[in-house]
Formats: C-alpha cells, sequence, structure tokens
C-alpha cells in the first residue's frame, strides 16, 4: 500500500508548481492553465484523504471541484478572448489599464 | 525456462494475448479496407480492386508496401513534436480501446490456465471507453493545427468541434443500456440481456432502447468521422482536411486509427444492443448451434468451386487452399462438439460485428454528406435532447416494470 | 504479497513522476501549446493516481471531462487565437539563487510535517471497485443532492454566460 502522505507530498509539490508557474509565465492561457494545475493538486488529496478514511465524500467533492473548474474555464476563455481581440496580444503585461 | 514460464505465467498469457489481438486487429483492418473498396465499387456497378492477387485479396498487402516505402516528408514550418505526436496518439488511442472488449463468455482452458477471452475485463468498461474517445479529439486536433497549412486546420477544427459534440450524445445515449444492466462492465451488460435465454433476439436490448441504438449509432459515426459526417475530411470540400501534410507511414497512422474505431464501434454496438456473443435463437433450440458449420461449409466448397475456374493461375491454387481450409473448419466444429460450443459465443459476436461493419461500408456507398452547420445543428438540436428523453423515458419505465 | 506492495510503489513513483515532470515542462515549455500537452499529461497520470487508489469513477470522470473537455477547450482557444511562442520573462538571476533553495527548502518541511502526522500511519484499503461507483451515486444523490442541482445551474449560468461573451457587437 502506498501511505496516504506520499500522495499528499505529491500533491503539495504539484500544487507548488502550479504556482511558480501562475507568478512567472507571462501568457494569460497558460496563467489560466497554472489555475487548473492547482485545482488538480487539490482534487489529489481529496482523494487521498477519502481513501485513508474510506469514506466516498472526498471522490463526490472532487466531482464538484471537476465541474467547477469547467464552467470556470468555460467563461474564463471567454473572457480571455474578447481581451485578446481587444489588446491583441496574450501577454499579460500587456493588460495593465483599465482603458485601451 | 518452463518453471520461469509457469511462475509468471499470468503476465506471459497477457503479453500473448496482446500480441495476438493486435495481429488480428491490424489484420482486420486491412481486410477491412479490401472490404469497404468491393463492396462500394459493387454498389457503384464496378468490380474494385481485382488485379492484385485473387479477387484483389492481396491489395491491402500493396497498399501496405507502399505506405512502407514512399517518402515521408516533413513540411517546413511544422511544430516538429506535435506533428509526430498527432498520428501516434490517435492509433495509440484506438488500439488500447479494443483491449477492453471481451470476446467471449468462457474462458479458454490451456495448459492448466484459464484464458479469458479479452485482454482487460475492467468494472469501468464504458467509462474506460468513453476517456478513449474523448482523448482521441487530440489527435485530430494537433494533427491540424500542427501541419502549419490552412486547410489542415480548418479540417482539424471543424473535426474536433464535431466530435465534442457527438461525444456528448454518445455519452447520453448509453445511459439508457447501463439502467437496463445496472454496471459499467461490458460482460455485465451482454449477461443482462441473457438473463432470459428463451426469448433470444428478444431479450437483447435493442427493443427496450431503440432511441437510444439509433442515437449511439449516428453519434458513433459522427465520432469516427465517416460518412454522412466525414466532411472536415473529404476529399473535393477541404483537400484531405487534417490529414492533408501527412505522407506514408503517418497517413497510415490515422487511417488504421480510423478503421480501428469503426471497429470499436461496431463490437460496442453489438455488445450494448444486439446481445454480444448471445445466440438470437432461444436457448432450447440447440439445432442452432451447427449454424456455424452450416455456413462456413457451403462457403467453403463455393470459395473452391469459384477458385478452380478462375483466370489467373495463382487464383486457381489459393482460392481453392482457402476454401478447403474454411470447409475443413466448418467439418471440424461438426466433429468436436465441445470445440463447437466455445465457439458459438465469438462466432455470433463475430457475425454481428461484420454486419454492423457492412452497414458503415454500405452507408459510405449510399449517403451523401452532411454540411457542417447541418451536422452541428443535428447534433445538439435532434440527437442531444433525444438521447436525454431516451435516459428520461428508460429511467421512468425501470420504475414502473423493474429492469428486467 | 511482498509483490503486490513493491508493484503498487513502483507504478506510483512512475505516475508521481510523470506528474510532476509535466508540471515542470508547463512551467519551462514555451509555447502554449506544449504547456497544454504537458497539463494533459499531469491529468492522465493523475488519473492513473486516482485509479491506483481505487476510485475508478474519479479517475473515468477526470479523464473524460478535464482531460477531454475543459483541456480540448483550451487547446481551441490557442489555436483560434493563433498564439505563439512566450517572450523571455526578466527574471532576476537574484530571485532565482535566493529563491530556488528557500523553495526547496519550504517544501521539504511541509514534507516532513506530512510525513509525520498520523495519516501516514495507516494507508487506506481499496474499497470494493463496484460498490465505488454505485457508494458515490447514493451520497451525491441523497446527502450532496443541493449542491448537485446548484452545480448543474451554475453550468446553465456558465453556459449563458460563454455565449453572451461570444456574441458579436452590435455595430
Amino acid at each position: 500500500m502506498v501511505p496516504t502522505s506520499y500522495y499528499l507530498i505529491l500533491s503539495a509539490i504539484l500544487f507548488g508548481l502550479g504556482v511558480v508557474a501562475f507568478v512567472f509565465k507571462r501568457n494569460v492561457i497558460t496563467i489560466f492553465m497554472s489555475i487548473e494545475l492547482m485545482l488538480n493538486a487539490v482534487n489529489l488529496a481529496f482523494v487521498a484523504f477519502s481513501q485513508a478514511r474510506h469514506q466516498s465524500d472526498g471522490q463526490v467533492f472532487v466531482l464538484f471541484v471537476i465541474v467547477v473548474a469547467a464552467a470556470e474555464a468555460a467563461v474564463g476563455l471567454g473572457i480571455i478572448i474578447l481581451t485578446a481581440r481587444n489588446r491583441q496580444s496574450l501577454n499579460v503585461e500587456r493588460v495593465d489599464l483599465l482603458k485601451l | 525456462m518452463i518453471s520461469f514460464l509457469s511462475a509468471n505465467a499470468n503476465l506471459i498469457i497477457i503479453l500473448v494475448k496482446i500480441a495476438l489481438l493486435l495481429f488480428i486487429v491490424l489484420t482486420v483492418n486491412a481486410y477491412l479496407t479490401w472490404f469497404e473498396r468491393k463492396v462500394v465499387a459493387h454498389m457503384q456497378s464496378r468490380w474494385g480492386p481485382h488485379r492484385v492477387g485473387p479477387h484483389g485479396l492481396l491489395q491491402p498487402l500493396a497498399d501496405g508496401a507502399k505506405f512502407l516505402l514512399k517518402e515521408d516528408p516533413t513540411p517546413a514550418g511544422v511544430d516538429k513534436f506535435t506533428y509526430f505526436l498527432a498520428p501516434l496518439m490517435a492509433l495509440a488511442l484506438a488500439l488500447t480501446s479494443i483491449a477492453i472488449i471481451p470476446f467471449g463468455p468462457k474462458p479458454l482452458h490451456l495448459f492448466g490456465h484459464d484464458i479469458t477471452l479479452g485482454i482487460a475485463d475492467l468494472n469501468i468498461g464504458i467509462l474506460a471507453l468513453f476517456a478513449i474517445t474523448a482523448l482521441s479529439v487530440y489527435g485530430v486536433a494537433l494533427a491540424g493545427w500542427s501541419s502549419n497549412s490552412k486547410y489542415p486546420l480548418l479540417g482539424g477544427l471543424r473535426s474536433s468541434a464535431q466530435m465534442v459534440s457527438y461525444e456528448l450524445a454518445l455519452t447520453m445515449s448509453v445511459v439508457g443500456v447501463l439502467l437496463l444492466a445496472g454496471s459499467f462492465n461490458l460482460r455485465d451488460i451482454i449477461n443482462a440481456q441473457g438473463t432470459h435465454p428463451e426469448r433470444g433476439i428478444f431479450g437483447w436490448n435493442v427493443w427496450p432502447q431503440i432511441l437510444g441504438f439509433f442515437c449511439f449509432f449516428v453519434a458513433a459515426v459522427a465520432e469516427t468521422n465517416r460518412v454522412p459526417f466525414d466532411l472536415p475530411e473529404a476529399e473535393s470540400e477541404l483537400v484531405a482536411g487534417f490529414h492533408t501534410e501527412y505522407a506514408s507511414f503517418k497517413f497510415a497512422m490515422f487511417f488504421i486509427a480510423e478503421y480501428t474505431s469503426m471497429i470499436t464501434v461496431s463490437c460496442l454496438c453489438t455488445i450494448m444492443f444486439f446481445g454480444g456473443w448471445l445466440s438470437p435463437f432461444p436457448a432450447s433450440w440447440t439445432f442452432t448451434h451447427y449454424l456455424p458449420s452450416v455456413i462456413l461449409i457451403p462457403a467453403g466448397l463455393w470459395v473452391i468451386w469459384d477458385g478452380i475456374r478462375y483466370e489467373t493461375i495463382f487464383g486457381r491454387i489459393i482460392l481453392p487452399g482457402i476454401g478447403t481450409a474454411i470447409t475443413a473448419i466448418g467439418a471440424a466444429l461438426v466433429v468436436f462438439p465441445a470445440v463447437n460450443e466455445f465457439v458459438q459465443g465469438p462466432f455470433w459476436l463475430l457475425a454481428k460485428i461484420f454486419v454492423f461493419l457492412f452497414v458503415y461500408v454500405w452507408m459510405r456507398g449510399t449517403l451523401p454528406r452532411f454540411r457542417y452547420d447541418q451536422l452541428m445543428a443535428f447534433g445538439w438540436k435532434l440527437l442531444l435532447p433525444v438521447s436525454i428523453a431516451n435516459v428520461v423515458i428508460t429511467a421512468f419505465a425501470i420504475l414502473k416494470w423493474g429492469a428486467r | 504479497m511482498g509483490c503486490a506492495v513493491t508493484a503498487q510503489l513502483a507504478i506510483f513513483f512512475v505516475l508521481a513522476t510523470l506528474a510532476v515532470l509535466g508540471a515542470l515542462s508547463l512551467i519551462f515549455q514555451r509555447h502554449p501549446i506544449h504547456n497544454a500537452l504537458s497539463l494533459i499529461v499531469v491529468m492522465i497520470a493523475l488519473a492513473g493516481l486516482y485509479l491506483l487508489m481505487g476510485a475508478e469513477f474519479v479517475a473515468a470522470v477526470q479523464i473524460i471531462v478535464y482531460g477531454g473537455a475543459i483541456m480540448v477547450l483550451f487547446v481551441f482557444v490557442i489555436m483560434l487565437l493563433n498564439a505563439g511562442v512566450e517572450e523571455r520573462t526578466n527574471v532576476s538571476k537574484l530571485a532565482g539563487i535566493a529563491g530556488i533553495p528557500l523553495a526547496v527548502a519550504l517544501l521539504g518541511f511541509l514534507a516532513a510535517a506530512i510525513a509525520r502526522s498520523n495519516e501516514s500511519a495507516q494507508a487506506g484499503l481499496q474499497s470494493g471497485t463496484l460498490a465505488n461507483t454505485k457508494e458515490i451515486s447514493t451520497m451525491l444523490f441523497r446527502e450532496f443532492v443541493y449542491p448537485f442541482e446548484l452545480t448543474s445551474f451554475l453550468i446553465l449560468v456558465a453556459i449563458l454566460g460563454a455565449i453572451v461573451l461570444a456574441q458579436r457587437e452590435k455595430s
């Protein structure tokens, strides 16, 4: 059996890498993807705990997280497309004025 | 050596099964292309391939040799990693889906081990197949994008949008079957249809789930990008769609992936709606167990008779040989009843898969293609509501009358 | 039995390494499509880990929804916007020299704290395979029915939002 702490450490590493990608990348789509990576890391922690305690609550919550991530991705990408069309650039440093 | 084999017997059995199934699937793919070309040709009052080998039977070999030996240019400006990844992904996913399909009910007893027919018996069989279908969208989208060219990009985007749209209808149309069977496991689904063996053909899922069957079949044809949904890869519309810039071997990989997913869809249709390996006759009619022999022996004799009068000498040797082999198999089934019992399940499964493949090819020869906006409207406005309605109706029916 | 344990550990390490390599590739690749592909690799590796833990329904849903729908959406948007290679970031070297060891130390403390806690004492057993989907669905439609209906409403709102955003301006 794989100890639960291994899964939790992996989840922490993935979350940390997600934060690093969020801070250091310039492309707004890549930043969005790093948010998804962070959500995935949290999902892993949920499932690990659900397995450790023999309850399915964690897995049900993972389903909710996935659904919310899907809704967020849909609307967020819509916003990104509009912003990219207005500013002609996907570089997040160019989106620094409230008015064009 | 023997002790090594017997200690790791399970692993070796699985590896042998994988190798054998891979070989069989690739051969069936090759001869499926021959079958398609012959049938479409005869529907169009022409002959199809008939020069390369007797009745064109060696045409797939010639095609394979061509694909292997042709020059494989890589266009300039492509994104190399993605360009090489896309056909690989498509092929790997298509071939993986064959591993989940069960081919027969009874295990084979060889060397003291029970060998089940089918590589992996997953408890989430259907979900795993949908997962693989969901991932195969990437093969198309990445192929179109990485080719650094307008037509493949358009074809790839259209094709992946089509696949994602019809995926919804595909998954919803299967929920009715899952409600009736109570499990995702493919063997359980077949066994649920066989709970009343005396019903024979009337116990199959297609009767209570006729809406679901039509939704599933249409959505699956759209998923595999076949006629009438093949606008993204049609020759007259978009050059060749997402695989325009792919040459010999990579194009062959897409080709094999498409035909393998055709085979997978036919297997799924049979398993979920048409009883899989169950015989259409009631179980009490045991004389129908001789049906494989009744089909094989006359077929073998006809091939011999046709071969004797064939034009080329090569045909006059090969065709009677094939005919004799078929007749011998048919006779062996009569002589060895234990083998006959074992063969019943796989025989019916393969016969039904063959019927579905024929329907696929028939549609290719007959139907015109959808325009893209008609295609999307059909998927979202007709197929999806109908499959959701099917789920609701099935749920109410099960509440009222019970699952079986 | 010992063979099964080490096989599980081996699979865990393979999948974990795949996930971490995918995440590192997400950071270091400069083209958005390669970032997307790395994220897909991470998701598939995580789905494998869920399967290893016995959560097969969640694994399948992860691949179907996350890997097969959300990431397809990302890939579509990257293709539509014709996103090119990212420009180089002006990260100061000092931040790298000071920051990376600090980050590794923080991770080490976190890992030690997790490993020392009670959770690592007894690893969970695999739940029954068929009961898993049934358990989840029972719980979803009994205790969690209110969040379930709320999330369906949320999806409806998201669809409406996406359609409104995608409309052309009536100029």
